[in-house]
């Protein structure tokens, strides 16, 4: 069987606190180490149960990372591992983004930097230095921002909600600004669905592309049992990377509706 | 056929598998109320298959009436799987789900993952048969009972079902197994046991079928590890006259659909057959079949 599917047991190496909810969790895994920026793991907590993490880190010296936010019992948990802990993990599932463009905008809210990371090292490795918005409830709440400055200096800006630090108000409505002021080639985007929602709109004035990534409940991550679906697509599989046509097709579910665990449609609400 | 429980969740994802070339599509199993199923771990991928306690996730038939309504609108064939916690819930279940538009029903007899909440009905002739008998009181639809490899003896529970009214026999669901971790030495699963399916349970998904065509008149549809058009030949002259197939979906990817029909196709080109139906069973008769009859099989 495709090893990615095996469920390997890792190791807590060391857990970094990146924010009052937010934490960052760092392992060896060689599958992980091989993964696409925008990839996922399912990370299992023995007796919990067992979620989709974006990769955040891929291999830093042969170290990989999760970044978990606390929005409920598992991931409390993760949020407040200590090293040495064990779990289980699967993958690395899903498509990956698409390093396109020479004049990328990427516009990050809240814990969405986690998988937009790797995306900015692909670039840089490329030798394009993205414009970065790294949006946040607040100036505590922004993720990777020492390490995206020493990475992108002055192409990094900060949006907060509550405007205590950089452009004041969402991400969103900073992302606007810029793409009436500058010239980008291509548009990406990861955090709350309503944020991504109105970037997307955006792009579609500009007539940019764009590539998003979405969340959805998922259980099996393997494309078959369709808890995760959106429109024809399976956020597992076919996803979690949506590009402007793939959200083209699913404009009436994009931050309106999502499915909960018995299949019934819910609104999304973030 | 999609087997029921893959990709039955919305009408979208419904009419991108009929797309794929399914002949038909298979809703999840619907039940009288929402259920939320087995926390995860859900599924796990083992030697040749996968094994999945999904726990039968479902948002009630109320909700489920309009999704049938939407799939219809689309001009999908639409077989609705259901099942019940007593004798009357399944009836419930099987009228609301005739009124809706359902093109078919399938009585879902068999899930493995629900065993100590709602017991498994294929497990016993005698419920088999009354269930089967109530819900045809209740429909007029072509009914199909989905049956379980789990059984002591499977001929038995078939012609329980032909009694009770069924229209034709679905053999099998998943076979009950358990995958355990070494290292955090523990089941995977969260509900500890889960259901077998892709390529390991083939022989014993195509034996049950074997058995249950020699047991009953009525059609019989064949379901278990299908992935391509070879293994599709084999369940038809087992006796299978339809096929589910679902776990070759997280193989071969939704395409796969379209590879099974083109491979039947092209056995049938090559073998001078212009219809399913003259091929069903025809193993059966190996006793009569010559050397002479015999032919080189298909070039895909």
């Amino acid at each position: 069987m495709p090893g990615n599917d095996e469920i390997r047991t890792i190791i807590v190496l060391d857990a970094r606190r990146e924010a009052v909810d937010i934490s960052t969790i760092y392992f060896k895994d060689e599958l992980t180490q091989t993964a696409k920026p925008g990839q996922y793991l399912m990370v299992w907590v023995p007796g919990e149960d067992e979620v989709p993490m974006s990769i955040s880190t891929i291999n830093h010296n042969g170290l990989s990372s999760i970044t978990v936010r606390n929005v409920g019992p598992t991931t409390e948990i993760l949020d407040s591992l200590q090293p040495g802990t064990k779990l289980g993990i699967r993958g690395p599932y899903g498509n990956s983004y698409e390093i396109k463009g020479e004049k990328p905008l990427i516009v990050a809210g809240g814990s969405g930097a986690a998988s937009l990371y790797p995306l900015v090292e692909a670039f840089i490795e490329k030798g394009i230095i993205p414009t970065f918005i790294l949006g946040g409830r607040s100036s505590d709440q922004l993720l990777f921002e020492d390490e995206l400055v020493d990475l992108l200096k002055e192409k990094l800006v900060i949006s907060t909600d509550d405007g205590s630090m950089g452009y004041s108000g969402y991400a969103s409505g900073y992302a606007a600004l810029l793409m009436a002021e500058n010239e980008y080639d291509h548009v990406y985007t990861c955090g709350p669905e309503l944020m991504m929602a109105k970037v997307f709109y955006e792009t579609e004035k500009h007539n940019l592309p764009i590539q998003a990534s979405l969340e959805r409940y998922i259980k099996c991550a393997v494309g078959l049992c369709g808890n995760c679906v959106v429109g024809p697509y399976r956020v597992c599989k076919d996803g979690p990377i949506f590009d402007t046509e793939m959200l083209d097709t699913i404009r009436e579910e994009l931050g309106v509706s999502r499915l909960d665990a018995s299949g019934i449609k819910v609104r999304v609400n973030h | 056929m999609n087997a029921a429980g893959v990709l039955g969740m919305t009408p979208d994802i419904l009419k991108r598998v009929y797309d794929s070339g399914a002949g038909a599509v298979i809703s999840k199993s619907i039940g009288p109320e929402p259920r939320r199923g087995h926390p995860n771990p859900t599924l796990v991928r083992v030697e040749c298959g996968a094994l999945n306690a999904m726990g039968l996730p479902n948002p009630g038939v109320e909700y489920f009436v309009e999704e049938i309504q939407e799939i219809k609108k689309m001009g999908v064939p639409i077989i609705a799987s259901f099942f019940g916690g007593s004798t009357q819930e399944f009836a419930d279940v099987a009228y609301k789900l005739s009124r809706a538009g359902a093109d078919a029903l399938e009585l879902n007899a068999s899930c493995p993952n629900v065993a100590e909440e709602l017991g498994m009905l294929a497990a016993d002739a005698a419920n088999v048969e009354k269930v089967t008998a109530a819900v045809r009181d209740e429909t007029k639809l072509p009914l199909f009972v989905k049956l379980s490899p789990n059984v002591t003896n499977i001929k038995s529970i078939a012609v329980a079902a032909e009694w009770g009214g069924a229209d034709a026999i679905t053999a099998v669901n998943t076979s009950k197994g358990i995958a355990i971790d070494i290292n955090l030495r523990r089941p995977i699963l969260a509900n500890v046991t889960g259901g077998l399916s892709g390529p390991a349970v083939k022989p014993v998904s195509l034996r049950c079928v074997w058995e249950v065509a020699q047991a009953v008149k009525i059609p019989v549809i064949g379901c278990g590890g299908i992935t391509t058009g070879r293994d599709a030949i084999e369940y038809i002259l087992a006796g299978a006259s339809a096929l589910e197939v679902g776990t070759a979906v997280m193989t071969h990817g939704l395409d796969v659909y379209k590879e099974i029909a083109d491979g039947i196709t092209c056995y049938m080109e090559n073998n001078g057959f212009t219809s399913i139906s003259e091929m069903v069973g025809l193993a059966h008769d190996y006793e009569n079949i010559g050397v002479d009859n015999a032919c080189l099989g298909m070039t895909k």
